[in-house]
């Protein structure tokens, strides 16, 4: 076991972790951080996607050990500073983009990347860097609207019944 | 103007900011002080008998507290299925013990035979590896395929079983004789043999428990991840562990999804208390995803030959059918009843056919138990009734749209009682199939084909028209059918001195959004805000009694037992108003929030009620009693009949024989609607679900039983780029007849109207390109598949 410090949602932290810990067990089990899920264990879910110096990341894929002064922030770090919703939340909430709200975490922070590298993304865009997170609940309808609408775009008429 | 607050509006959803913000507490998220970590060993191969399990070396590993093998539950009872299914020969069904732990013989990839708890995950982890190479299993042929199972009396899933048959089922088998000879007599008769592919259903937050025990009093506790804590708590304590229900909560916290896969009992939760019993410690256990593959219950696994007989003109006459059910190595708490009476009941669809039988036949295999999985046996009557009748349409070249008009079941036609033993009480299939025509946009559907054409793609359009019955269900009918439980719901409406209210539901909410609409309703009724009303769901320790959410019940058959509650609280309100405004109970009026006396201006606001009831200094205590709080029971009279009109439209790559649905379009009668986005959303995952079954999603045994589809790398779930947006519509309401607030469930009907519509378009597709020799192509419509079927 070694100490690993790094900083998560703009605080230092430290936790100790094994060689073989994952990030995503340092944030869950090291900083009782439980937002970010486990949804499967072949990085193909999307459930664990945390930002890692400003990119979204598989928290599932990263050992903790090698990220020793990184800048990390989860689900927990993602509202206002006032504790509001911030614009990506609010827009699922608004275009109800979840219900069981499992995936919510990592299409969140997938999401947030996305609009980060491409403020106005296009349907087809949102639905293709959006590949890598599955949700079974919404049949990913409401969770593109959402990411439209927080991009500031009119969600396509026939996606507004 | 849609409404901003209470019944029909789309109020936005207060569990979401949880949600959104990390703060949500799933099974898993939590943490208790001691706690041990349970690991599962399980079979790497489909059949074998244990001939030794050696569990010194693992037990003596770093951290490892105890090991468990199925020796030690040998003496606890088994699993249970839910209902007792006959056979045509009135003998009843064949049900093995469905073990904690396997013992003696293992049946499935995945069947767990032993655990580790230890102080951590890894050293538990690293422990059944050792225990798992100390372990000696003789292997045995596996039996797979379900022709041969039932064809091979010499290899036996279940030693006593001896030709794999769980039941050979008749529905109505007094009818049969009368189907044969109609369908004889029938000028046409179209026969299509295809496949209901086997599904994972694959709730994205996998299984997880953990077991308390209070040594002091003697309690249990299981924190779990379940769509009905009140039946795991009955199986658990009646059925397997033989403790008293009352000594047992079952928490389930935040559920990741659900889908029927988490309706069920599993080994792992009675595996957890034993072991926080025997450690004295909280023992928590959770499914890697692949654990989850191999063994949570999946869906569907039908092979059916579906007959129908009809007139040239299209008339349907007669329906038969005849399915092998598959329903793996254990019988699943609903399992029989799924390839039965949610299936069997539901092949007269929508339609006015005089003579309908189907024959069921469910066999055991060494693959994981199949049970109800979104829409479950509903969806697998569908497909079959549309699929059959697409093939009509082709075979008497007629057009799909009007063959379903010219047999769908009219208005004045309700209530309808069916060949197959159901009464659907209302409906309008006419006008959901012209509000899907209009949505359709069917007539500029050339246009579209001819631009498709134009970049090289081949158009379809498919056309399905489904029923369903849900709101499960009237205890007095299932008990008839076999069932072993009633399926009322329960609830409580606990009104607190200041005004605020808590219900307390047997629903779980999984991602269906009850602490939203179930507030709504309550607010609604009662004149109160919205935010005034709490729901508490998923606690056996707080909630009077509940049957959890499945089966698209939770506000047909939960909810009604809420409003019921909320009569008798106004009921009461009326008896307090009465007293505090010196007038005849009957005088009293109930009506936006306040309690007034009729012909006057006195009233009291329903805060003043609450209020008094809980500060009663004046009562006639004979005759008024304190307090506001009321439970009710509510058993429904009937099934709730959802039904609706799906048209998908696809583009088929001549090429590659990928399949792209590019459009989709779902009418669909749910009675009144409480929350429409909440509605809408849920239709929307349910297309989702049946576009992957379609086009995507199987399970893939080989012959030695192996699953070579146990990860999300190896079994494709649709994605976000793999469906397109739908149009959805719920205006052709005709409202339940029979439940209090006119609802008809909504859950799974994309899940069953979905998969038929796209294989149709499909099939549209090919033959609008000149392919008309492709009748079927088994789902899922994989590029493979179609690139086969074109170029066979």
């Amino acid at each position: 076991m070694t100490k690993v410090t790094m900083t998560v949602n703009g605080k230092a932290v430290s936790a100790e972790a094994e060689g073989r810990t994952l990030l995503v067990n340092y944030l869950r089990e090291g900083l009782g951080l439980t937002g970010t899920h486990v949804g499967c264990d072949t990085s193909q879910c999307g459930a664990c996607v945390v930002h890692v110096n400003g990119k979204a990341v598989k928290s599932c894929t990263v050992f903790a050990a090698d990220l020793e002064g990184a800048e990390v922030r989860t689900i927990e770090g993602m509202a206002n500073a006032d504790g509001s919703l911030s614009v990506i939340q609010q827009a699922f909430q608004d275009h109800h983009g979840l219900q069981c709200g499992f995936c919510t975490p990592g299409m969140v922070m997938s999401s947030a990347a996305l609009l980060a590298e491409n403020p106005k993304p296009s349907e087809a865009e949102v639905r293709h860097y959006l590949e890598g997170n599955i949700c079974r609940c919404t049949g990913y309808h409401n969770i593109i609207k959402a990411v439209l609408a927080a991009s500031g775009q009119d969600v396509p008429a026939v996606a507004a019944e | 103007m849609p409404k901003d607050t209470g019944i029909g509006a789309s109020s936005k959803r207060r569990e979401d900011v949880r949600f959104l913000t990390g703060k949500g507490l799933y099974t898993d998220d939590v943490s208790l002080h001691a706690q041990a970590h349970a690991v599962m060993v399980r079979s790497t191969v489909a059949h074998g008998r244990i001939v030794r399990i050696d569990t010194s070396a693992a037990a003596a590993m770093p951290g490892v507290l105890a090991v468990f093998t199925g020796e030690d539950f040998a003496a606890v009872g088994g699993n249970p299925a839910g209902w007792l299914i006959n056979s045509r020969d009135g003998t009843p069904m064949r049900e093995p013990k469905r073990p904690v732990l396997a013992h003696g013989k293992v049946r499935h990839v995945g069947d767990a035979y032993a655990a580790v708890i230890a102080e951590t995950y890894q050293q538990a982890k690293d422990a059944a590896e050792q225990l798992a190479a100390d372990t000696e299993i003789e292997e045995l042929p596996a039996i797979v395929d379900m022709k041969a199972a039932v064809a091979d009396a010499g290899n036996r899933v279940h030693d006593e079983i001896p030709d794999n048959l769980c039941f050979d089922w008749g529905w109505i088998e007094d009818n049969r004789a009368a189907v044969d000879a109609a369908m004889k007599a029938a000028p046409h008769v179209v026969t299509l043999e295809l496949v209901n592919n086997r599904l994972v259903p694959n709730a994205m937050e996998p299984r997880a428990s953990i077991g308390e025990y209070n040594p002091g009093t003697g309690d249990y506790k299981l924190t779990t991840t379940s769509q009905n804590p009140h039946l795991t708590r009955l199986l658990v304590a009646a059925f397997v562990m033989g403790i008293p229900e009352n000594k047992l909560t079952v928490v389930a916290p935040d559920v990741g999804g659900g889908f029927g896969s988490k309706i069920y009992h599993y080994g792992e939760e009675a595996l957890v208390l034993a072991a926080a019993k025997k450690l004295g410690r909280p023992v928590r256990w959770t499914a890697e995803r692949t654990e989850s593959f191999l063994s949570d219950a999946h869906g569907r696994d039908h092979v059916t030959k579906i007959e129908l007989g009809c007139t040239k003109e299209g008339e349907i006459l007669a329906i038969r059918t005849e399915t092998l059910a598959n329903v793996g190595a254990y019988l699943s708490n609903f399992s029989t009843a799924t390839p039965t009476f949610l299936h069997g009941t539901l092949m007269a669809g929508p339609y006015k056919v005089p003579h309908v039988y189907v024959n069921v036949k469910a066999v055991f295999t060494n693959t994981a138990p199949v049970d109800a999985y979104r829409g479950a046996g509903r969806p697998e009557a569908t497909y079959s009734l549309e699929r059959v009748i697409d093939k009509m349409c082709r075979e008497l070249n007629l057009d799909p749209f009007e063959v379903r008009r010219k047999n769908l079941l009219t208005p004045d036609q309700f209530p309808y009682t069916t060949p197959v033993g159901l009464v659907y009480d209302t409906g309008n299939y006419q006008a959901t199939l012209d509000k899907a025509i209009e949505l359709g946009n069917v007539a500029g559907f050339e246009k579209r084909a001819a631009e498709s054409k134009a970049r090289g793609k081949l158009r379809g359009m498919g056309l399905s028209t489904w029923i369903e019955a849900c709101g499960i269900a009237p205890s007095h009918l299932v008990g008839v059918l076999g069932s072993r439980v009633g399926l009322y719901d329960a609830a409580t409406v606990r009104v607190n001195a200041t005004g605020n209210i808590s219900v307390m539901t047997g629903a779980h909410s999984h991602g269906q959004g009850h602490e939203t609409v179930f507030a709504q309703i309550v607010a609604e009724r009662l004149g109160i805000p919205e935010s005034s009303v709490e729901i508490v769901h998923g606690d056996t320790s707080k909630i009077p009694f509940g049957m959890g959410s499945y089966g698209s019940r939770s506000l047909a058959v939960c909810g009604s037992a809420m409003n019921k509650a909320v009569d008798k609280i106004i009921a009461k309100g009326k008896k307090i108003a009465a007293h505090m405004l010196e007038a005849a109970e009957e005088d009293i009026s109930f009506a936006d929030g306040k309690f007034s006396v009729a012909g006057t201006d006195k009233a009291k606001t329903f805060g003043e009620i609450a209020f008094s009831a809980y500060v009663p200094h004046n009562y006639p205590l004979e005759t008024l009693e304190p307090g506001l709080e009321e439970t009710a029971f509510y058993d429904p009279g009937n099934f709730t009949y959802p039904a609706g009109a799906y048209i998908c439209e696809v583009e088929v790559d001549p090429d590659t024989g990928k399949v792209d649905v590019v459009a989709f379009t779902a009418a669909d009668d749910f009675g009144n609607v409480m929350n429409p986005m909440i509605v809408e959303g849920q239709v929307h995952g349910g297309v989702g679900q049946g576009i992957g079954q379609a086009l995507c999603e199987n399970t893939s045994y080989d012959e030695n039983g192996q699953l070579l589809t146990g990860s999300f790398m190896d079994y494709a779930m649709p994605r976000a780029d793999d469906v397109p947006f739908y149009t959805v519509d719920h205006s052709c309401s005709t409202p339940c007849t029979h439940n209090p607030l006119g609802v008809k469930g909504c859950g799974e009907a994309g899940a069953i109207g979905t998969p038929p519509a796209v294989v149709n378009a499909v099939i549209d597709a090919l033959h609008r390109g000149g392919m008309t020799h492709v009748t079927h192509i088994d789902m899922p419509v994989s590029p493979h598949r179609v690139w086969q079927a074109i170029n066979g």
